[in-house]
């Protein structure tokens, strides 16, 4: 049992094990499940995010106000990217999974449906990159998620609690650990690169176009995919977060207590309340915003 | 650690928001299950976020779809409304200001056939996962992800142990019990959660306990 990134880190380190094999441990403890199941279901969790990452690349997809209808298929059909091939497939990706998911079409929720493209982005995009076989990716996908189980437990991963810091923020660093994973890095890098892609997104307010998941989400979801994948990249060159990951997941949890309510999913405060934004609004059928003089309700 | 990955990655749902789309689903669907009877009208209370952005995410299309039992991953949820008109279900939604509630708080309240109504508090806490934390003024505390058992009994020594009689006795371990009761030797709520799936004879064998007013299950 473990019930931070530090016990989950020594344990994989004392025992000599993978962290997904800790991680899968808890789960067939916790659930009574056999390895067969778990791997079963999340393999069936894994082709929702396939299918929601690759469906808007070549297919625009239809919804109310339609924000970001077609963002995917537009950076899919970059060919001149100044990052190169893989981030602009990761970007498109992520894109692509955040526009099913405004179309309410169907996707996995990692760890919220506003920010489920970035995990799908993340695995999918690197795993190519690396040459991965997909057990790879289900392993780095238990790590994933046991990271962000216990962000669940020690913070949140609620928008409305914890503002996009706590959504995509969380999805970057469960991200982030499943790339060092499919790079075959250790499970103290792992905890550096969950500290590292937390901290460059401290703060990231929640703060919707009319309230809709749409913009900045998919924007947001596309810039933390690329943050897991340098913050990564920064763990597996040697860097030191020197703040150990469960103080800054703590540190998160905080900021999102002190986020006013305006910047936590209310569409109160932010991009949502420019004036592009309130046009837009009024366009979609005379939904009013609130402003941020609002009185808050906590 | 207590919480599944499945809690995490998952679930898989209709977009756009973990909790103000697939949330809203099953805090209505749960809900309805609670208030166990066909009705004819529903009314939606939004607090707070649910309120405030609710619109933009489809969470009162995804409250809507939930009541009528339609599923977290089923892609009808935005045709739920025509759902409702075929059924002869009427729906109204307004905003509620409540104290000490989370962000994301409806207050479900249906209007049954027989005249009699039933009101439903409840949260989408995040990441799909919901609590239900009042039925009829009575404080509760629901999350439906284990087989959960939900009974009102008369407030008087012994009920809650012939409860657990007839589960120890069908082999159902209970993993988490809460009670709640508006006064003493009135009535009384217990919420015992379950290792195991409850059988339909074990409900009715509960049902028919002296003392024993209302039983139902989630699961």
């Amino acid at each position: 049992m473990y019930s931070s990134i530090q016990d989950l880190i020594e344990q994989a380190t004392g025992r000599q094990l993978p962290l997904h094999r800790i991680v899968l441990e808890n789960e067939m403890a916790l659930t009574g499940k056999t390895e067969e199941q778990v791997y079963e279901l999340l393999e069936r969790h894994y082709d929702v995010m396939v299918s929601s990452a690759k469906k808007a690349l070549t297919q625009p997809q239809q919804m109310i106000g339609g924000l970001v209808t077609g963002v995917a298929s537009k950076q899919y059909a970059y060919e001149t990217p100044l990052v190169g091939k893989y981030l602009n497939s990761v970007m498109a990706m992520a894109l692509s999974a955040s526009e099913v998911n405004a179309s309410m079409g169907l996707v996995c929720a990692a760890p919220t449906g506003g920010a489920s493209g970035v995990l799908p982005a993340v695995l999918l995009g690197t795993g190519e990159k690396l040459g991965c076989i997909k057990q790879q990716l289900l392993d780095a996908l238990l790590v994933a998620a046991g990271v962000g189980a216990l962000i669940t437990k020690n913070a949140t991963v609620s928008g409305a609690e914890g503002g996009c810091q706590a959504e995509c923020g969380t999805a970057a660093a469960m991200g982030a650990a499943a790339v060092v994973t499919l790079a075959g890095g250790t499970p103290e890098a792992c905890a550096n690169a969950i500290a590292i892609a937390l901290m460059n997104c401290k703060g990231l307010v929640c703060d919707p176009v009319a309230g809709m998941v749409q913009l900045p989400c998919a924007f947001r979801n596309t810039s933390q995919a690329v943050n897991a994948i340098i913050s990564a990249d920064m763990a597996l060159a040697g860097q030191q977060s020197v703040i150990p990951a469960d103080e800054v997941i703590e540190a998160m949890f905080r900021v999102g207590k002190m986020l006013p309510e305006a910047l936590r999913e209310t569409a109160m405060g932010g991009i949502a309340v420019t004036k592009t934004a309130r046009d837009l609004t009024e366009g979609l059928g005379g939904r009013t915003i609130g402003t941020p003089g609002d009185p808050g309700k906590r | 650690m207590n919480i599944s990955i499945f809690d995490v990655i998952g679930p898989i749902m209709i977009g756009p928001s973990s909790s103000h789309t697939a949330g809203a689903v099953k805090l209505a669907r749960v809900s309805a299950l609670i208030a166990g009877k066909p009705f004819k009208h529903v009314d939606f209370g939004l607090h707070g976020s649910f309120a405030k952005t609710g619109t933009g995410h489809g969470t009162h299309l995804a409250l809507l779809a939930g009541v009528l039992g339609i599923t977290e991953e089923d892609e009808r949820i935005k045709l739920s409304p025509d759902i409702a008109e075929e059924r002869g279900i009427t729906y109204a939604f307004h905003e509620v200001e409540l104290d000490d509630v989370h962000e994301n708080t409806a207050v479900i309240t249906f209007d049954h056939h027989d005249g009699t109504s039933t009101q439903i508090v409840g949260c989408s806490v995040g990441g799909g996962r919901i609590l239900i934390t009042k039925i009829n003024s009575v404080n509760v505390e629901v999350s439906a992800e284990q087989p959960t058992l939900i009974m009102q009994q008369l407030d008087k020594p012994g009920v809650i142990a012939r409860i657990s009689r007839v589960l120890a006795e069908n082999n159902i371990n209970i993993g988490l019990m809460r009670f709640s009761r508006v006064a003493k030797r009135d009535v009384a709520t217990s919420v015992p959660e379950t290792d195991q799936r409850i059988r339909p004879e074990v409900i009715d064998r509960l049902a028919a306990l002296d003392d024993v007013l209302w039983v139902t299950v989630i699961q």
